[in-house]
């Protein structure tokens, strides 16, 4: 496959980043998140997330159901501020 | 790994990052870093990123000016071939009531003591540096241009490679579950990966600080609490500097790729070191947003997740050694602001580990405060 490659299209982080990050010693999914903003963005991972782990695990020789990816956290899917607020205030009454 | 060291720094954080920097940048061989996860994954990883000067005594402006300082340069003596990505936007305090504001006013007197160049502002100035904040309920604002953000991972990352090249060795995924005294002195760390004998050890585990300390039977009065944060989506650049209110109990900050950060403080957290998320914090900051940045409320949150400050009686953090244990160092108790201490934090340690002349006298940050009652309390936390 081509290493220029995006595959976090939140952040535009490419394969080839991602390979050598992993080549540096940095080969979890968290550490190579906080380097490269990979799974920060809109889609949480969703779209990048299993990607970066099969390059994670055919490199170091684990098996890919045994690399950690980032903690699952709220909200499931994006909400806007001012919902949350309304709903808050709605709570209140 | 190693089973013997001259130094044993225990945290990947910041602050551990930082100090193993500066003591091997001073010549001392045989530094090992302990973390029991990966570098960066604590505290300072999970930090808002912003650094400010605005500090309401004379010890946290003098350290926070010097590492804003340090943090100017950061790239260049770190030799850093990515970017720690520090951008000097300032911070916008505001304040919705009288009383905050005759506190600004004694604060700027001790920042202008230590050349800071911080100013007050009416509502009316506050609105021109952030044309969309809702000024019906502010009473003023402080101001400096000087203060900043920069990126926490890419910044420990800087020192954790410097670090490495002058020859520290980092172990990962290291757990230390005991550490070993003779005498009245350490003679060693206990980890999940082996033993190593050493005469110096450094607690940098900020959250985790009370826990290493009760292991050579060291008493400090700290706890930890959470405190969470919140991220939007990425938008177009619209707001410069950092907003932050204590009245409000906010801070909110748009980053280099877009998206707002914002968080809030909660003394009712229960102080039990969880680190999950709540929906309390999503709703009480999304009422905050909503009144004092109304714009801002309709961006899409599309994570939150927390952190944990480790909290002094003054909020002020502890750089000390044991009393009664030899060779056991301190640097913890940052109540929310190890990152923005991050670069003299390791000048600090390493000057008092190695005996050395202080660059900033932080002798007033001892352990013994909390004896004496010798306490000057910091007025300016979120």
């Amino acid at each position: 496959m081509d290493e220029n490659t995006i595959i976090c299209r939140c952040s535009d982080v490419t394969l080839k980043q991602v390979r050598d990050l992993i080549n540096d010693g940095y080969v979890t999914y968290d550490e190579i998140k906080r380097i490269t903003r990979i799974g920060m963005g809109p889609c949480q991972g969703k779209t990048c997330g299993q990607l970066v782990m099969r390059e994670i695990a055919n490199a170091t020789g684990q098996n890919i159901k045994d690399v950690k990816f980032q903690t699952t956290r709220p909200p499931a899917v994006g909400v806007k501020l001012g919902l949350i607020a309304e709903e808050g205030r709605r709570n209140e009454e | 790994m190693k089973n013997s060291a001259e130094v044993v720094i225990i945290g990947g954080g910041i602050s551990g990052c930082s100090t193993a920097y500066n003591l091997a940048k001073k010549g001392v061989k045989n530094i090992v870093v302990l973390e029991k996860n990966y570098i960066c994954s604590g505290s300072t990883g999970r930090c808002g990123a912003g650094v400010r000067m605005q500090w309401g005594t004379e010890m946290n402006c003098k350290i926070a000016k010097k590492s804003i300082e340090f943090y100017e340069h950061a790239n260049e003596i770190l030799e850093y071939d990515r970017d720690v990505e520090f951008k000097q936007s300032g911070y916008l305090l505001i304040a919705d009531n009288e009383k905050e504001i005759e506190q600004f006013k004694k604060n700027i007197v001790v920042q202008h003591e230590c050349g800071i160049p911080s100013s007050l502002l009416t509502p009316e100035e506050a609105k021109k540096i952030v044309p969309y904040l809702n000024t019906d309920m502010l009473k003023g604002a402080a101001y400096c241009s000087k203060d900043g953000f920069l990126n926490p991972f890419k910044t420990t990352d800087a020192f954790y490679r410097a670090a490495k090249r002058l020859g520290v060795k980092f172990n990962t995924f290291t757990e230390v579950t005991g550490i070993i005294k003779e005498k009245g002195r350490v003679t060693g760390v206990e980890t999940n990966k082996g033993v190593i004998h050493t005469n110096i050890v450094v607690n940098a585990t900020n959250a985790y600080s009370k826990s290493i300390c009760d292991m050579i039977g060291l008493g400090i009065p700290v706890y930890s609490e959470r405190h969470q944060i919140l991220v939007t989506e990425p938008v177009e650049p619209m707001q410069e500097p950092m907003v932050m209110s204590f009245g409000l109990n906010l801070y909110v900050q748009q980053s280099p790729e877009g998206s707002f950060i914002m968080g809030r403080g909660d003394n009712s957290e229960p102080r039990d070191l969880r680190i999950t998320s709540s929906w309390h914090f999503a709703e009480e900051m999304a009422k905050t947003i909503d009144a004092v940045l109304p714009p801002i409320s309709k961006l899409r949150v599309v994570r939150q997740w927390a952190g944990l400050y480790n909290m002094t009686p003054d909020k002020q953090p502890i750089y000390d050694k044991a009393e009664n244990v030899e060779g056991f160092y301190l640097a913890v108790g940052f109540s929310g602001h190890g990152f923005m201490f991050g670069p003299i934090t390791g000048v600090a340690m390493s000057e008092m580990i190695l005996g050395e002349k202080p660059t900033v006298d932080v002798s007033m940050l001892n352990l013994d405060r909390f004896r004496t009652g010798n306490l000057i309390l910091e007025p300016s936390v979120v």
